[in-house]
């Protein structure tokens, strides 16, 4: 109910601003710009991400045991957890006007710079982003298949062509559909990279524009227009995915294959080698740029700068009241959900779950920083005020992290209710007592990892404090772009360092008490 | 011209230390031969080594006079059952049979014919266009042994492809088994755990254990022999079961 309140309170707003304004035909041919803008750079980016993602989730499939393997795969969980500005300065690193690429470039006799501004830059930041991601999606379906499948392949003699058509891709074809799907939605609402990157009004998304109309041109009736047009794009893209992503059929899982007898070594193995080893490249590279370029700032001076404390407090600040947030939300839509579903017979209750479900996708189909225009012209622009804002950055937050934490926590919560449920009956503890002394110790460590992902989910998050962001509300990632947009960039790297760091320390916390919570499970 | 064994493994080596396994045998052309042992003493991987999904570390293994110890599985004349997963379950009957005549898949009406006499024969006429998954377990392998009868290679590989059909379907599917490698001429090597199934099908027996070839011997009378401590204790383990 809250969550529901909570986006539609913010929509609302948006609607009663956008009845009295008009659209004029010059204002409709810039939202036509945009929006063509938008879908163009999701698609690209997208068919870009995929369409690398499918070979070298093919090579690593064919190649089980090289050294390394895992510290690779692990590396590509990385940029899900990186914030979106400390990448964005790892790719000017390595791709901008004086980085790593152009000067390679140069000194094999290429005259025109490559630019990262623009729609290339967008396209390569979101390939970053996402060919790991669809790399991550597309594995398990071709690790799943059965040794049998690789050894029948062999002595059969199927060639890499025939093996691709009638084995490796019917098994890749649903998952990299599905991700293909999640990379558009999230090349479509990105806002971080195309403000960065973007580099100019050519090349601006609908997330941008929204910012821009708000925050530069106070034109409230423009970011409505933009607002529903992302709403409904957003809407549209995930029916499809509803309909794309139809139940997996489960099938016989016995683990990966260990070897491939169809796969050759020796000098057969050049061709997965160069992908592989070129995939680790573009996806390291600006890692290991924002590492080098932050060390070599001057730490210290950085350091001791009290601004750069005050907004590492309030970063945290917002991050746990977030992040408390978000767990409270999470764990009331779960048990709604779960008791709902335990009680057939029943409508209204069913009806409830079936809310409660939606409530978690929701927040993806109104984007941050549609959620933050709302409220940003409800507080009437919120610039001069101090406590309003921060409780909707802290709301808007949550909710972003909503989803993440609801798959953490569900699973969770529905094996504690298995394993403790009737037990709990049969004992008469029942109530707070029960919630106290047996459900929440037994979900704990679930809750403890969903929580420390919020955290550091919403302490990379520029989204909403770019919005409300002031000289007296300062967070890391804002202090971060003043400092991009100021070209104090040795400053930047310092705080990239310092803020990608404090982020990725979270998630490995975070993925390591996740994976004991999985461990205990089995 | 010299006489040629089907079958000659010459101190292959898979492996090192404690874990390694070595092997030496040979076997004449269209014998059945049963290769029993305890789960863990290297049956798998004395079949792997034949099949050339694992390389050895030394010697030889010479099939119908041809060293097969470098080429890959495909080149060296061999079909394989394996006890699952034989059929890729997103492909129809006779894709999975077709795919044993030409692995990509080029197929004229001569093939097609071939395919549906294969069916045929392994009593499935008229499967062809359906999925493995509206299959029994049993129909399944019966499929698995179309595709080997199609093939027609001279060397048999059997990963315990009856293992878990029951006794009545799995003696059924192995009399048809033996009737179609008496049709190709096929010299089999079957990997059971079940004497009775070595017992019906086969010549001759080898039983592994820790590794190493504890016997190899006629099968008529090999379960009465007293001289094999390990065999004893095998035969003993699975009475019990």
């Amino acid at each position: 109910m809250f969550v529901g309140l909570a986006l539609a309170v913010p929509v609302a707003v948006l609607l009663s601003h956008g009845g009295p304004f008009g659209v004029s035909s010059s204002q409709g041919d810039y939202l036509l710009r945009i929006t063509r803008f938008t879908l163009l750079q999701a698609g690209l980016s997208t068919f870009l991400s995929v369409a690398f993602a499918v070979p070298l989730a093919r090579a690593l499939a064919r190649r089980p045991t090289f050294p390394g393997r895992r510290w690779l795969i692990n590396l590509f969980a990385v940029p899900l957890g990186l914030p979106p500005l400390v990448a964005a300065l790892g790719l000017i690193e390595i791709w901008g006007r004086n980085g790593v690429a152009n000067k390679g470039l140069s000194i094999l006799g290429v005259e025109t710079p490559f630019s990262i501004y623009g729609l290339s830059g967008i396209l390569i930041a979101h390939v970053f982003f996402n060919l790991p991601l669809a790399v991550r999606l597309i594995l398990p379906g071709l690790e799943r298949l059965p040794p049998e499948y690789w050894k029948t392949a062999a002595n059969l003699g199927m060639g890499g062509l025939s093996l691709f058509r009638l084995v490796e891709w019917p098994a890749m074809r649903r998952s990299a559909a599905s991700a293909s799907g999640l990379v558009f939605m999230l090349c479509a609402t990105s806002f971080t990279l195309v403000l960065v990157l973007g580099g100019g009004p050519a090349a601006t998304t609908l997330e941008v524009a929204i910012y821009q109309a708000l925050r530069f041109d106070f034109n409230p009736g423009r970011a409505v227009l933009l607002s529903l047009i992302q709403v409904g794009m957003t809407l549209i893209v995930m029916l499809a995915l509803k309909l794309m992503s139809a139940p997996t059929e489960a099938g016989d899982t016995k683990g990966g294959a260990s070897s491939r007898p169809d796969v050759q070594g020796g000098m057969n193995a050049l061709p997965d080698a160069v992908l592989i080893g070129l995939g680790g490249l573009f996806v390291s590279a600006p890692m290991a740029a924002v590492i080098v370029s932050g060390l070599s700032a001057d730490l210290s001076r950085l350091l001791a700068d009290t601004l750069f404390w005050r907004a590492a407090a309030t970063s945290l600040a917002i991050g746990v009241a977030a992040a408390a947030l978000s767990v409270l939300l999470a764990l009331l839509l779960v048990r709604a959900r779960y008791s709902a579903g335990n009680q057939p017979g029943s409508p209204a209750l069913g009806l409830l779950a079936g809310l409660s479900g939606a409530a978690g996708s929701l927040t993806l189909l109104v984007p941050p920083v549609v959620l933050g225009a709302g409220w940003f012209l409800m507080l009437g622009g919120g610039t001069g005020q101090l406590l309003a804002p921060l409780v909707v950055i802290v709301l808007i937050n949550a909710l972003m992290a909503l989803p993440f934490v609801i798959r953490v926590l569900e699973p969770a919560h529905l094996s504690t209710m298995e394993r403790n449920g009737r037990l709990a009956v049969a004992l008469g503890v029942v109530g707070t007592n029960r919630l106290r002394q047996i459900d929440l110790p037994a979900m704990l460590q679930a809750l403890a990892t969903a929580f420390v992902f919020a955290v550091a989910l919403s302490l990379g998050d520029l989204g909403a404090i770019a919005l409300f962001g002031s000289d007296r509300i300062m967070t890391l990632p804002w202090l971060l772009y003043q400092k991009l947009g100021s070209y104090r960039t040795d400053d930047a790297a310092g705080l990239a360092l310092l803020l990608g760091g404090m982020t990725m320390g979270l998630m490995i916390i975070s993925e390591r008490l996740g994976n004991r919570n999985g461990a205990a499970h089995q | 011209m010299t006489h040629q064994p089907a079958i000659l493994f010459d101190g292959v080596v898979y492996g090192m230390g404690d874990l390694s396994a070595g092997f030496s045998f040979r076997r004449e052309a269209g014998t059945v031969t049963a290769i029993l042992g305890s789960s863990g003493a290297g049956k798998s991987t004395l079949l792997n080594l034949a099949a050339g999904f694992l390389t050895p570390a030394a010697g030889r293994i010479v099939l119908n006079g041809r060293d097969v110890t470098g080429l890959a599985p495909s080149e060296r004349g061999i079909s394989m059952v394996f006890q699952d997963n034989n059929l890729f379950a997103h492909l129809d009957i006779r894709t999975n049979i077709g795919l044993g005549l030409d692995p990509s898949l080029r197929l004229d009406a001569t093939a097609w014919r071939q395919i549906e006499m294969a069916l045929e024969r392994v009593g499935l006429a008229g499967f062809g266009t359906r999925m493995p998954a509206t299959l029994s377990g049993g129909e399944r392998q019966r499929v698995a042994l179309a595709r080997a009868f199609v093939r027609r290679r001279p060397l048999l590989l059997l990963d315990e492809p009856f293992d878990g059909l029951g006794p009545g379907l799995a003696a059924d599917m192995l009399g048809l088994m033996l009737e179609i490698r008496a049709e190709v001429g096929a010299t089999v090597l079957m990997v059971t755990h079940d004497p009775d199934e070595a017992r019906a099908a086969a010549d001759e027996i080898l039983f592994i254990a820790k590794g190493r070839i504890a016997a190899d011997a006629p099968a008529a009378g090999f379960f009465e022999r007293r001289d094999l401590p390990d065999l004893h204790a095998y035969l003993g383990s699975t009475a019990e079961n």
